[in-house]
């Protein structure tokens, strides 16, 4: 993997820093009247997800990291890995629950989602902003109660348990934002 | 296709243009005199914290040139010579320096005035910007105060190991390794500067006597300083001044002394400037001297916080 030095380092760089890959989110270059000059740099731990801000002298240099995101079906889960596939050489990666993560809550089957990978191996998996998914257990639903607030909570194909307006029932399919677990609305009408 | 519009808007552009122009009528005021000196000399800075450009050789002028990254050395020169006070608005070039508030390549307006201390040329630096930005109050503070009120420590009483320690209780700082100047120059910037941020003009002055650059070292209650100054206007680092050293042959060890550092941190050693020697021994008035940043006084004139956006190409699309 090729080095890169601090006057290099760009946001969306991936460097190796501590034995773990790392995203550069923001690189500040300062340097007093006269003397030393340093970089601020902030970076996201792409295994912990951890944000937080380093100090390098500058001039020097990190190891590039072997990290790719690329857009890929998820295929299915065998009670232990998920598993996903390239959309263009149908190769296959499987994800243990740890690169999953919470991902797992918004993974529906032949969606595509965005595996990140390092070294060749799925090491977090981003899902898709909105998904649709069914209600598969909820309350009964209360006629005639359409738009007045109020919620209750319903639980989704996936798992999920998201809140939802009263009027809702089972079997009924909602779009939900992935970033947030908030239900959006009813789902077939993107 | 490329990108090839400026990064600076036609305001900006013009209000650079009028800055030139309130810099130019303030030095003609007091009858100072503009000047132009090389941008390639035969010489380079035997500072090791900057990195000159170098242009290779050309076809017919068999040696390579540095270009310059101050026009202090050609101007103490003319000093020398007799020119009295003068000043001069000159490209100044560093490698490696590029960020929100450095571009390689940059604008720097430097004087000297005969018979100042450094206090008092203080007090006209601080003229200057207020006939740019308007008018506004300023204040004075040593390094060791700005230590005092911003860190509560002593920069002079406190040892590398202690300061090492505050820096790292403060900062994720991995494993950089530094003496004192380093550490002393991280608290600046880190912790410092942003601190300064609150306090408008604000000179720093009398700094550590190792970072006293080309100024006079002075003994003050028992400690050597530097007759050195700094211009921070909201915690943007604006200008560096002087009083500056006139004699030639400490002038010479200093030269030697960096270039001995330059090697222990596997730099090369650089050429000394005898002409400014030779100037210097032949006799240069007692002066101060002050550089500061056009293009930062620009970015406060115009409110913007990037230099890229009051320069008309930037670095990367020069």
């Amino acid at each position: 993997m090729a080095s890169y030095s601090t006057n290099e380092f760009r946001s969306g760089l991936k460097v190796m820093l501590d034995g773990d890959p790392c995203s550069i989110l923001e690189n500040e270059f300062v340097k007093p009247g006269k003397g030393q000059a340093f970089n601020r740099v902030r970076l996201r731990n792409l295994k912990t997800g951890r944000v937080w801000d380093r100090t390098f002298k500058s001039g020097e240099s990190l190891e590039g990291a072997d990290v790719m995101d690329r857009t890929m079906e998820y295929l299915y889960n065998d009670g232990e890995f998920y598993y996903f596939m390239e959309p263009d050489t149908f190769e296959q990666h499987q994800a243990d629950v740890k690169a999953v993560g919470d991902a797992h809550l918004w993974l529906k089957e032949q969606e595509s989602c965005e595996v990140t990978l390092y070294n060749g191996t799925p090491l977090s998996v981003a899902p898709p902003n909105f998904v649709e998914l069914e209600i598969v257990e909820t309350d009964p639903g209360l006629k005639g109660d359409t738009a007045q607030g109020g919620s209750k909570p319903a639980t989704l194909s996936t798992g999920a348990v998201v809140k939802v307006p009263l009027f809702l029932s089972q079997g009924e399919v909602i779009r939900v934002d992935t970033r947030s677990g908030e239900y959006q609305g009813r789902g077939g009408k993107s | 296709m490329p990108d090839w519009q400026p990064g600076a808007g036609l305001s900006q552009l013009r209000a650079r243009a009028g800055l030139l122009a309130a810099i130019r009528r303030f030095f003609a005021e007091r009858d100072i005199l503009e000047v132009e000196t090389p941008l390639l000399c035969g010489s380079g800075i035997t500072d090791p914290a900057i990195e000159p450009l170098i242009v290779a050789a050309g076809d017919s002028l068999s040696a390579q040139r540095y270009l310059q990254t101050s026009p202090e050395y050609a101007m103490k020169r003319l000093l020398a010579a007799g020119s009295g006070p003068i000043y001069q608005v000159a490209r100044a070039f560093r490698d490696g320096e590029a960020g929100a508030r450095h571009n390689p390549e940059f604008s720097l307006l430097e004087w000297y005035r005969p018979g100042f201390d450094h206090h008092a040329l203080m007090a006209e630096v601080a003229a200057l910007v207020c006939a740019c930005l308007g008018e506004r109050p300023w204040r004075k503070l040593s390094y060791r105060e700005l230590f005092r009120q911003g860190l509560g420590l002593d920069p002079f009483e406190v040892d590398a190991g202690e300061l090492e320690r505050v820096a790292r209780g403060r900062h994720d700082l991995g494993n950089l390794e530094g003496d004192r100047d380093f550490w002393l120059d991280l608290l600046l910037t880190h912790d410092l500067e942003p601190w300064l941020a609150g306090q408008g003009l604000c000179f720093v002055y009398d700094y550590p006597a190792s970072q006293a650059a080309l100024a006079q070292i002075v003994d003050h209650d028992g400690v050597e300083v530097g007759q050195r100054f700094e211009l921070y206007i909201d915690g943007v680092e604006l200008a560096n001044g002087y009083h500056e050293l006139t004699d030639a042959a400490e002038q010479r060890a200093r030269f030697e002394a960096d270039n001995a550092r330059r090697l222990a941190r596997g730099q090369p050693a650089r050429p000394l400037d005898e002409y400014l020697l030779a100037a210097l021994a032949a006799g240069m008035p007692a002066c101060s001297g002050v550089a500061l940043g056009v293009d930062r006084l620009l970015m406060l004139a115009c409110g913007e916080a990037d230099i890229r956006r009051v320069l008309a190409f930037s670095w990367e699309r020069s």
